[in-house]
């Protein structure tokens, strides 16, 4: 059967291809110039430049972490280019119909088109590629809302408070040693901010590709959800297939007001690289968010690229009742390595937080659930929930939990429940016998296994999720 | 004899699992529309046979030969075996988290109908269908939703073996001791629901310990599997006989190999 497996999982990732368009991309390496050239370029605010600086200058002083059960060479950080942006996008068009034709048929091959009419309704596309966002559509429906929905450089000019306001509060700039570099390179992202007491009409997603070469992508989403609002929010990622790992470093702040309600939704399918380990992205994400008095924020994932991923979606639950929720699935095959997982941090009373992940490795991966679980002392009559199943296919990929509790208010409640199985021969035998075909079979058996994390997801993401699963897994058995 | 084509031929037929000989040179053939029970001590082989039949992996041919309307079955993967019409009902149905009966069967009706050049059916056709097929074999409609086999009793799986043949219909059904831990009622259920699959081009093997299932289910045939190999066969009458008797009488002549352990 393993032989089986590894014939199928040799299949070619769909996404791999490069876009014939013109960059203009920075030469590699990393200074303080670099940085006020990026600023430049954005015509950014003199505070921003200066916030940049800082976190750089803390970022030199910080080690890379070394406790992710993960392995790869040494990151040489002068030897990426830090922006990179369509040459089309020089001077931003302003309608889809002065977008280079050759973006909108990168992203329409992506199976996201950006023409308005073509698109899954009710949902408002910003499209980020490389380091510049390419186009936010839908965007006066969701003015007549009151819902700003942009690129982070464009709400540093229109929004320069709100941006100043949040930035960096959720995610410190020295949080961590990849926060930090994002602090001071970031080039473009989201953002979200919704009114006092609105319904955001339509799901909000963002769109990341990467095609340059020698890029790092370094994206800053900042999703505030104003109180009584609430907003549902999606992101995609793809790369194309090249023979050196490409890093991606981002940082999403997620800020709940009281009573507000963000739901976060990833599909993240970088390239995960080949068989052999060889290429592909290496997705050191901070994602994190603060709820407020009554407030939840839910993050679902469903993680099938990149070939190290390192990323906790968190929560810290300071309002009271306030509620926390973090789904994922996370598949990985061939060399991929992924050490993933979330942080829950109660501080108010009667917080609630529900973690259920869902770890599948196939061929000869490596999946890893770490998980921090803290009730601080004023957290009282805290719960939370978590459950981590592992599913293995194969007998070459390793799966392993790391679940940390740290309870300093004797009324909280941590419950944790953890379970490990295979596919099973019998499994599919089964399947086979009533005539299935292999592939099939473990996809369904995969899905099944995957139920409680993509009822999660909103409906056409939960349709794509379950696709993605299947052409992930093409041919893991014959 | 009549000379009507046969459904299924097994010729001389050596197998073995984990280098272990079990099958040791068992023929059978089997008619349209033939109802044939096999019988035997417990070990002798009878769910092996079954599992070569539907090409299990890690069950080996070594020798013989297999035709299913005159094709070379052994040369077929599982599951082109099952889309020529085979259908194993399993001694130990085996349970799959979070795939519904429904989406399962969906998915394995809709197989079977591409590989036949059909259209896949459509939801609502198929919801109908499962629904008659629950309640013909009286499970209650919710079970359509729950995992395949999560959580169901003994006699609830088997039950749901069942249903599944009355949705793919075979043209081949090996039932694998379909009738054991079901009660009184439910025997007779899973009886009804054979019997009602009967027909001129469906045929049954019918693999049990009790001739009581035999009473309600009338064999055309029964057969002794004992030791790897058909030792005795005979028609309804020769089920009673072993009910009396046992198996022991049959037995006298152990091949060598099993002497030796
Ligand atoms: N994977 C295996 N490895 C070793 N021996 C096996 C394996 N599978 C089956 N056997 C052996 O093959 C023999 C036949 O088993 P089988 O399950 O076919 O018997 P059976 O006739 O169905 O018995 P029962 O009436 O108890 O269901 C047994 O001795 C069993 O232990
Ligand atoms: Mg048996």
């Amino acid at each position: 059967m393993t032989e089986q497996i590894d014939k199928a999982l040799a299949r070619e990732y769909e996404a791999g291809f490069v876009s014939n368009v013109e960059s203009e991309t920075f030469m590699p390496g990393l200074d303080e110039d670099v940085i006020r050239r990026i600023s430049a370029m954005k015509n950014e605010p003199e505070w921003m430049l200066e916030w940049r600086l800082s976190a750089f200058r803390e970022w030199l002083e910080m080690d890379e972490p070394d406790w992710a059960l993960v392995d790869y060479p040494k990151i040489d950080f002068q030897s990426i280019s830090y922006y990179s942006a369509p040459k089309s996008m020089k001077d931003k068009p302003k309608s889809l119909d002065e977008v280079d034709p050759e973006l909108l048929r990168t992203y329409e091959k992506l199976g996201i088109p950006l023409i308005e009419q073509q698109m899954l309704a009710g949902v408002a596309v910003d499209a980020v590629f490389d380091s510049v966002s390419v186009v936010t559509t839908f965007r006066e429906k969701l003015e007549e809302a009151g819902v700003i929905f942009c690129s982070i450089s464009e709400a540093l000019h229109k929004y320069p408070d709100l941006v100043r306001k949040y930035i960096g509060s959720v995610v410190p700039k020295k949080d961590n040693y990849y926060a930090a570099l994002n602090c001071a390179v970031f080039t473009d992202g989201s953002f979200v901010y919704i009114p006092k007491g609105t319904r955001c009409p339509m799901e909000l997603s963002t769109y990341f590709r990467i095609n340059e070469q020698n890029t790092g992508q370094f994206e800053r989403t900042l999703i505030v959800a104003d109180e009584g609002s609430h907003v549902s929010y999606l992101e995609g990622c793809t790369a194309p297939q090249r023979d050196e790992n490409q890093l991606h470093a981002a940082v999403v702040e997620l800020v709940a007001l009281d009573n507000a309600e963000i739901k976060y939704s990833t599909v993240q399918n970088w390239y995960p690289g080949d068989e052999n380990g060889k290429g592909g992205i290496y997705n050191f994400v901070t994602k994190r968010g603060i709820c407020h008095t009554n407030a939840k924020i839910s993050w679902t994932q469903v993680e099938t690229g990149s070939s190290v991923t390192w990323k906790y979606p968190s929560c810290i639950l300071k309002g009271d009742n306030s509620v926390g929720e973090f789904y994922s699935v996370a598949l990985t095959r061939g060399r991929q390595q992924a050490d993933t997982g979330t942080k829950m941090i109660h501080l108010g009373k009667n917080t609630k937080s529900t973690i259920i992940s869902k770890g599948i490795s196939a061929g000869r991966s490596n999946n890893s659930y770490r998980g921090l679980v803290r009730m601080n002392p004023g957290a009282q009559g805290a719960r939370n929930y978590t459950q981590c199943d592992s599913l293995l296919i194969g007998d070459q990929c390793g799966a392993h939990t790391f679940p940390y509790v740290e309870s300093r208010n004797p009324s909280a409640i941590v419950e944790h429940e953890a379970t490990t199985s295979k596919v099973s021969d019998e499994q599919l035998f089964l399947c086979r016998q009533r005539g299935l075909d292999p592939e099939k079979a473990v996809s369904m058996i995969v899905n099944g296994f995957c139920k409680e994390v993509f009822k999660e997801l909103p409906m056409e993401f939960a349709v794509e999720a379950g696709k993605l699963l299947e052409i992930s897994l093409e041919g893991s058995v014959g | 004899m009549s000379n009507t084509k046969s459904l299924l031929t097994i010729k001389d037929l050596h197998a073995s699992v984990e280098e272990k000989q079990i099958i040791k040179g068992l023929s059978l053939d089997i008619k349209p529309g033939e109802v044939h029970a096999i019988m035997g001590p417990n070990g002798a082989g009878k769910s092996t046979l079954g599992y070569v039949l539907s090409g299990r992996d890690g069950y080996h041919v070594e020798s013989g030969s297999v035709t299913l309307n005159g094709d070379d079955l052994l040369a077929m993967e599982t599951e082109e075996r099952a889309r020529a019409g085979l259908f194993l009902a399993f001694q130990y149905p085996v349970e799959i988290p979070g795939v519904s009966n429904l989406e399962f069967l969906k998915a394995a009706v809709d197989a079977q109908r591409q590989a036949r050049g059909e259209d896949s059916i459509t939801s609502a056709d198929f919801l109908k269908e499962a629904k008659a097929a629950c309640k013909q074999v009286n499970l209650p409609v919710s079970f359509l939703k729950r995992g395949v086999n999560e959580g169901f009793s003994g006699g609830e799986k088997k039950r749901n073996e069942l249903m599944q043949m009355l949705l793919l219909k075979p043209k081949l059904c090996i039932l694998d001791e379909t009738d054991s831990g079901l009660d009184i009622d439910a025997l007779q259920v899973v009886a009804e629901g054979v019997n009602s699959q009967r027909s001129d081009d469906r045929s049954f093997i019918v693999v049990t310990h009790y001739q009581r299932l035999l009473d309600y289910i009338k064999p055309d045939f029964v057969h002794v599997l004992s030791g790897g190999k058909i030792v005795k066969s005979g028609d309804a009458s020769l089920a009673l006989e072993l009910e009396a008797q046992g198996y022991a009488w049959l037995q006298n002549e152990p091949a060598e190999d099993e002497l030796e352990g």
